[in-house]
């Protein structure tokens, strides 16, 4: 019987003869069968797969050692371009859409000798907290099939929650990894802005989106950023910064105590879950406890992050969405007319669900002459100033915590308003403002039965020490 | 018309969009040829599709440069690019991407010529901007077909200030900018295929005002006939329409070259809100200073440099340096010539008269003119040496020279037997010869009819069948003749 325990223990049975890819991917398959109702793919690519598996237990026998993800079975969010197979971001506006080329992250994936099973559901264009605005239906948690797996990345998460791949990429423009890691009680990591290309990623809000990685073993998450951060001759947004071996400097604990900040007002928040705040406290005792330094600092901006983060994405997002017309591919209207306003309004209006077209209106409006000061530039100042804030603080100090989300997993349905749905993202949105890298580790469990998490994030490419701060936080939960 | 010239003045801005000659578009690496078959140079990244983005091209912003420096702007340290958000079918993305904010080159100014003088127009700026596609509307009864091959080809706009006064201005400025850039090498300047389009922005007001009057835009000028055409019907019309108690409404116009009218598009009202923000998917990029002093090195020398350089270096009239100027392949092979020769007056006689004269019959151009610069010093050596005649030199030898590159205009005149008799012995022969086969004629020369001496001549150039050096031969008879 197959069992997953890291990539790691996995290649050494492959070489150990122990297992074969097949007999993983046929897990992985048994896995999706089992748990249709979840939703958590969009496209199942099952004989390819099993394909690529035999080719690559073909390939075994004699291999010393084996590419970093040989054999690992990995799935995709339905944003990241993969080609000759469907691409849609979980809009009716893409429905038979099929991407031309590979995400770099994708090749680099394939060239690491990964076996991709399938894209992943996830929020129409990456825009929601819940998974509940995707034109193919749902995602529900495995944990508890009637609460929400989070979003946007919902079903990426959930597909590595149970047990349906080793590994998920998914993409954060503002928690839609570490929100849903949080809510399946998963590692959900969003690199440094530029870590990772996002050559081959549907964009939602360029200056934020991220692809991020879900995994169970913090090695395993470790490693595929290692595959798939890099420069990128298509994408000038990249940093050209070597690529550490993060994989194996997480192994090396630090010689000092770390020193780690978290904000003041963001405990004392009234919107924190009492549990939530409580086990987050028990733990930065427990930190305290174990010889780090661990401190509040003043955070007056809470309260700005949320606005100045909606206003700037719904900005980008509007315009990065012009191109879903029906012109050129995608959803076209069947109502014939002769005015190119109709036709683009038609098409629009039939193809983007209803939280994608609240968005698009939103970044429109904030753009708009008039009010685009009061808004977009006043928002971009804000993001200047937690950028200046952000750096003040990384230097003294290694890390920032915080809760991930200030509640857990709600249920199906529980929450239709977009403002309380929009504060939520109270704590995960200020990485992607100012570009630091942010991970959730699984530590906790909820009153209600369910999972969270609590969120690292370090300076700007510091993922090494993420990776390790991480490594110890897990250790200390007693978690690795 | 002549009878308001006084009364108002017009007052011209102008648009100019340059194609720049990059073989592949400002964002990606898909090839910009005119005239490849429709959609087939459109990778994903240029139809826009999911997931694409861009990556500039350095060539391109270097020709931008190369522009500014040429115009004497001032370039930009810091630059990012903007989105201008707008729907239309031929944008694939739904924005350009454009330099709103930072234009790559600002300010600067061009000379031109206006009447008998040469005056600078300023300009406002020069900036990068992406090409959208082509709407084809009378291909299909029923759809609209679009051909994305230009999509994303980079152009820069180059942007006066409402500097010019006449239409005739705004036919030499565009005259200017067209020779600049091809001049440059960053633009083939042809209007037929789209590579130079102009928008112009007219509007009158009345002498000593010093408020502009309200602006009409007419957009899509493809010829630099039809921007003078343009501009001269706008004017008349504006002044028609003030004159008859109208007023001037903010708005665009077309120009039908058919009927060198122009007719309105859109109102102003109507004007888009473009939205405009920074790119998000291109890095900001700095342009130092070494890197901008190497594009100002490279550059050619300028028809305003080899204009004065010309004159009063090389003693050329006006019109003639500014012949050897009109681009710049007549330029560089004028230059080739004075490298290695220093007959000035000569070489820029022989370029624009016979040698032009010949590229114009046969449709050359400099080129891939066959003629080496050192074929062409060697031929005007022998005829200031007065080896050869001029016309022997135009008519006999210079066609030679064309056809065999390796000959030299020595070879050619001794093969030809042309090589001019400057041997007095020999020229006293054929003169004596002559004035004895006309002893009439001397008699009448003689009582004062000089204007004979062109008879003699041409009678010993008969005899001697044209090898007698022309000028040595009519001091001999003024000699003989005394």
């Amino acid at each position: 019987m197959f069992s997953f325990t890291g990539i790691k223990d996995y290649h050494n049975a492959l070489l150990n003869g122990q297992t074969t890819c097949v007999e993983a991917v046929h897990y992985y398959l048994n896995g999706i069968a089992a748990q249709q109702h979840l939703n958590a793919f969009i496209e199942v690519y099952k004989e390819e797969a099993l394909q690529r598996a035999a080719m690559l237990d073909a390939a075994l026998p004699g291999q010393q050692s084996l590419q970093p993800l040989y054999g690992v079975v990995i799935g995709i969010k339905d944003v990241i371009s993969y080609q000759d197979h469907g691409l849609t971001a979980a809009s009716g506006i893409l429905r038979n859409f099929v991407s031309l080329y590979n995400a770099t992250a994708v090749q680099r994936l394939l060239d690491a000798g990964a076996i991709i099973i399938g894209r992943q559901n996830c929020d129409e264009f990456a825009m929601g907290s819940a998974n509940e605005n995707s034109a193919y239906g749902i995602v529900r948690n495995a944990a508890d099939p009637e609460r929400v797996p989070g979003g946007s990345s919902g079903g990426s998460a959930v597909a590595v929650q149970g047990n349906m791949c080793m590994l998920s990429l998914g993409s954060d423009t503002g928690g839609s990894v570490r929100q849903p890691a949080d809510f399946c009680g998963i590692i959900g990591l969003k690199p440094s802005y530029g870590r990772v290309s996002r050559y081959g990623l549907i964009a939602y809000a360029s200056s934020f989106d991220q692809i991020g990685i879900f995994g169970l073993h913090l090695n395993d998450v470790a490693l595929a950023l290692e595959v798939i951060a890099g420069e990128d001759a298509f994408d000038s947004t990249v940093s050209t910064a070597p690529v550490p071996a993060y994989s194996e400097q997480l192994q090396t604990q630090p010689e000092k105590p770390y020193r780690i900040a978290y904000f003041k007002q963001a405990l004392e928040h009234p919107g924190l879950d009492p549990a939530i705040k409580e086990q987050t406290e028990a733990f930065i005792e427990t930190l305290t406890a174990a010889g780090h330094l661990v401190q509040a600092v003043d955070f007056d901006l809470l309260d700005y992050v949320v606005p100045a983060y909606y206003v700037l994405t719904t900005a980008e997002a509007s315009s990065n969405l012009s191109r879903y017309d029906g012109v050129k591919y995608g959803y076209r209207s069947p109502v014939a007319t002769d005015d190119l306003t109709d036709f683009y309004k038609q098409n629009r209006s039939e193809g983007f669900g209803a939280e994608v077209k609240r968005r698009i209106m939103l970044g429109t409006f904030v753009l708009s002459s008039g009010y685009y000061d009061a808004y977009f530039t006043k928002a971009q100042q804000v993001r200047r100033l937690l950028t200046q804030k952000t750096t003040a603080i990384f230097g003294e100090f290694d890390a920032i915590i915080s809760p991930t989300v200030p509640a857990p997993a709600f249920k199906i349905g529980e929450k239709s308003d977009p403002i309380e749905i929009f504060l939520a993202d109270i704590y995960t949105v200020f990485a992607n403002l100012t570009g630091i890298p942010g991970i959730s580790l699984p530590l906790f469990t909820h009153p209600s039965g369910m999972p969270f998490g609590i969120q690292v994030m370090t300076s700007q490419m510091n993922e090494v020490t993420l990776l390790s701060l991480s490594k110890t936080f897990m250790q200390i939960a007693a978690k690795d | 018309m002549s009878d308001y010239s006084d009364k108002y003045e017009t007052v011209i801005g102008l648009e100019v969009h340059a194609q720049l000659a990059t073989a592949s578009k400002l964002f990606c690496g898909d090839a910009t040829s005119f005239g490849a078959a429709p959609n087939t140079q459109v990778s994903p990244i240029t139809l826009g599709h999911p997931g694409t983005l861009p990556k500039t091209n350095r060539l391109a912003v270097e020709y931008a440069i190369r522009m500014g420096i040429a115009c004497n702007c001032t370039i930009t340290q810091n630059n990012y690019f903007a989105r201008k958000n707008y729907f239309y079918p031929d944008l694939p993305k739904g924005y350009q991407t454009s330099q709103h904010t930072t234009p790559v080159c600002d300010g600067g100014r061009v000379l031109i010529k206006s009447g008998n003088d040469s005056r600078f127009i300023r300009l406002n700026r020069i900036h990068l901007e992406e090409d959208a596609g082509k709407s084809i509307h009378d291909m299909d009864e029923v759809y609209t077909c679009i051909d994305y091959n230009r999509a994303g080809t980079p152009l820069i706009e180059i942007v006066t200030e409402p500097d010019l006064h006449t239409a005739d201005e705004a036919y030499q400025y565009v005259t200017e900018i067209r020779r600049l850039v091809r001049w440059l090498g960053i633009c083939d300047g042809n209007m037929e295929e789209g590579s130079l389009r102009c928008d112009a922005n007219v509007s009158i007001r009345l002498k000593g005002e010093q408020k502009l009057g309200t602006k009409v835009e007419v957009k899509n000028l493809n010829s630099i006939r039809n921007v003078k055409k343009a501009i001269e019907f706008e004017v008349v019309r504006m002044i028609e329409l003030v004159e008859s108690g109208g007023t001037v409404k903010q708005e665009t116009r077309s120009f039908d070259a058919a009927t060198d009218t122009t007719f309105a598009i859109r109102e102003k009202e109507e004007a888009n809100d473009y939205r405009y923000f920074p790119e998000p998917d291109l890095a900001p990029f700095m342009l130092s200073d070494a890197f901008v002093e190497g594009i100002k090195k490279s550059l050619p020398p300028l028809p305003e440099q080899l204009l004065q350089q010309y004159q009063q270096q090389y003693g050329l009239s006006e019109y003639d340096a500014a012949q050897l100027c009109m681009d710049k392949e007549t330029a560089d092979y004028y230059n080739a010539v004075t490298a290695i020769s220093n007959n000035y007056k000569a070489a820029a006689n022989w370029i624009t008269g016979p040698i032009r004269q010949y590229i114009n019959e046969n449709k050359l151009d400099f080129g891939n003119f066959p003629l080496t610069p050192q074929q062409l010093a060697g031929l005007l050596q022998l005829v200031d040496e007065g080896s050869v005649g001029f016309s022997a030199a135009a008519t006999k030898i210079l066609p030679e020279l064309i056809k065999h590159r390796d000959a030299d205009a020595l070879q050619v005149a001794t093969a030809q037997n042309l090589l001019q008799v400057s041997d007095s012995g020999e020229l006293e022969l054929w003169v004596n010869q002559a004035l004895s086969n006309m002893p009439d004629k001397v008699t009448e020369y003689k009582k004062g009819k000089k204007g004979l001496i062109g008879l003699f001549v041409g009678e010993v150039k008969k005899l001697s069948k044209g090898k007698a050096d022309p000028k040595l031969v009519t001091g001999l008879l003024q000699e003989k003749l005394k």
